[in-house]
């Protein structure tokens, strides 16, 4: 492989990191929450809400059933509103997020789903407030099962961001599409290839590290 | 301590209505240990759930030492409830949590600064027996020492109250006497009211004062626990008695019961001994006095609430006049009660 190849690939996989890192990281700042309501406005729950949990289960649905090359072209006017452009490895972070929200929220509202409701009524017989539950009892009694969620999230996003040539992101997907598919470059498309692998390994194991690190329950 | 005044809660189950519980009136004397006893679907779990308001009531009055708990804003209730400890059949521990962080919990809610934590939680580490466990997370212990994390959680908040919701179903029975010991020290000591839910006829002979059978969702008697045991009144408590002082009958006598007197029969007879009475030779007295057989059915002597009870089940065979001035004899001494006879 030429030195250019080798700075084609580092580029690429730098704009894979960047539009993976950041978007990961913003959908799992609004997603976890949205999980979070999703889970306590359910019936019976400790802030039930039928109208709101049936409102924001159908958003995230709807969210979740666009095809993500769709999504991508579809929200063109909200990319350029939010980051003034439509075009590059930013503007391709708008809809990456977009696409992870939801995501990540039915994840955390199943990983949340998993702690036990005895805990809560315990925490509501000491006086705990809503608030106090979800802080101190629900997301440190679900925080392995979260860390799986965040790992299963990031390496979605990975795949997804292949998509983001599309818009002009760059990234390692589209090095691969284009150099690898279009110019005929089988070394290039190996090359690719390979560091996705290791990408996706590496961010497998952290995430298996971390969530054994918080599992108490073994 | 503890007032209930014509509870009732109603469950819709797929559009039907159930009862769980109707018109329950019940008095928890101050410092007292309370049992109410009942079998699985009685409406226990619900009936202890309404006394800290995990369970809405659907009418009547919740006093919690001298509070209305149904006319308490969510606010109000929540302060309330730091003055109420609970604890359950399956300990609700947080797992992510060490036995330290978990009796912190309460205090921490409260907004307890660490130094005040710290000066609460180590007497309670103390009184538990859970020094050596204090860095441990709940997974590593066993069920009895997870319950005395529970306890010491619960008593963290310095409650008037401590309400156990099965609390010793899921111990086997070593550990269930360790645990019911801790409660009675802790009611004796720290002068805390509790009341227990249990179907175990064992908890209430244990460490209860007083006892109350609940049947369907309403209470179908209440009594201390002496008398409870002395003197059964429905065949419900009649049963729970029984179950606690393994009372039952050989095989071979049973066959031949019969709840009718007929020609040449001979009465069965139960005898309950009290106290002093318990080491009494009363049967030999009566037999020699009137000349009657005693066959000893079922032998059995339990400690209940602290004292001695013998149980005894006897056939009582001789002439009818002598079998009935020994029963006679016997009546003036202990409880005695004709079950059925046998022929």
């Amino acid at each position: 492989m030429s030195a250019d190849s080798w700075l084609l690939l580092g580029k690429a996989l730098w704009e894979t990191l960047y539009m993976t890192v950041v978007s990961g990281g913003l959908s799992f700042l609004f997603g976890i929450p949205l999980g979070v309501l999703l889970y306590i406005t359910k019936p019976g729950r400790i802030k039930e809400n039928a109208v709101l949990n049936s409102v924001l289960g159908a958003i995230v649905n709807a969210t979740r059933s666009v095809p993500f090359i769709i999504l991508l072209v579809a929200i063109i006017p909200l990319t350029r509103l939010l980051v003034g452009t439509s075009i590059g490895t930013t503007a391709a972070i708008v809809p990456l997020t977009l696409a992870a929200i939801p995501f990540v929220a039915r994840i955390a509202e199943g990983a949340i789903n998993e702690v036990p409701f005895g805990l809560v009524e315990a925490a509501q017989s000491m006086g705990a407030t809503p608030l106090q539950i979800v802080s101190r009892v629900l997301l440190p009694e679900a925080r392995p099962g979260l860390i799986n969620g965040m790992t299963i999230t990031l390496v979605t996003l990975v795949s997804y961001s292949a998509m983001a040539g599309a818009i002009g992101g760059g990234g390692l997907g589209d090095l691969g599409i284009r150099y690898g598919y279009q110019r005929f470059d089988g070394v290039i498309m190996l090359a690719t290839v390979v560091v996705l692998i290791v990408l996706v390994q590496l961010i497998q194991s952290i995430g298996d590290r971390l969530q054994n690190y918080y599992d108490r329950t073994r | 301590m503890i007032e209930l005044k014509n509870l009732t809660k109603v469950f819709k189950v797929g559009g039907r209505e159930l009862k769980a519980l109707d018109g329950i009136n019940l008095t928890v004397p101050e410092g007292s240990i309370y049992g109410v006893i009942g079998s699985s679907g009685a409406g226990k779990s619900t009936l202890i759930r309404c006394v800290n308001m995990l369970e809405r009531p659907g009418s009547g009055r919740v006093i919690v030492d001298g509070q209305d708990l149904t006319q308490l804003t969510g606010k109000e209730l929540r302060l309330v409830r730091h003055n109420i400890g609970m604890i359950f059949q399956h300990f609700n521990l947080l797992s992510s949590r060490t036995v330290y962080q978990n009796i912190a919990l309460p205090l921490e809610l409260a907004g307890a600064s660490s130094q005040e934590i710290e000066t609460a939680v180590i007497p309670l580490l103390d009184l538990t027996g859970l020094k050596e466990k204090r860095d441990s997370y709940p997974s590593q212990l066993s069920g009895g020492q997870k319950q005395r994390v529970a306890i010491a959680r619960a008593l963290a908040s310095k409650p008037k109250v401590l309400l156990c919701d099965e609390a010793t179903s899921a111990l086997d029975p070593q550990t269930t006497r360790s645990i019911l010991g801790l409660l009675k020290d802790i009611n004796r000591e720290l002068k805390i009211t509790v009341l227990i839910i249990t179907h175990e006829m064992d908890v209430v002979k244990t460490i209860c004062d007083r006892v109350a059978i609940l049947s369907h969702g309403q209470l179908i008697e209440e009594n201390d626990v002496e008398s409870f045991f002395l003197n059964p009144k429905t065949e419900l408590s009649r049963e729970f008695v029984c179950s606690a002082i393994h009372q039952k009958p050989a095989a071979e006598v049973e066959s031949r019961f019969q709840s009718e007197p007929t020609e040449g029969s001979r009465p069965v007879v139960r005898i309950t001994f009290v106290g002093r009475r318990v080491v009494e030779p009363l049967i030999t007295r009566a037999a020699r006095q009137f000349g009657t057989d005693f066959v000893i059915l079922q032998a059995d002597i339990e400690t209940v609430h602290g004292k001695s009870m013998g149980f005894l089940m006897v056939e009582i065979m001789g002439e009818e006049s002598d079998v009935e001035a020994s029963m006679t004899f016997l009546r003036d001494n202990v409880q005695v009660e004709v079950v059925g006879y046998v022929s």
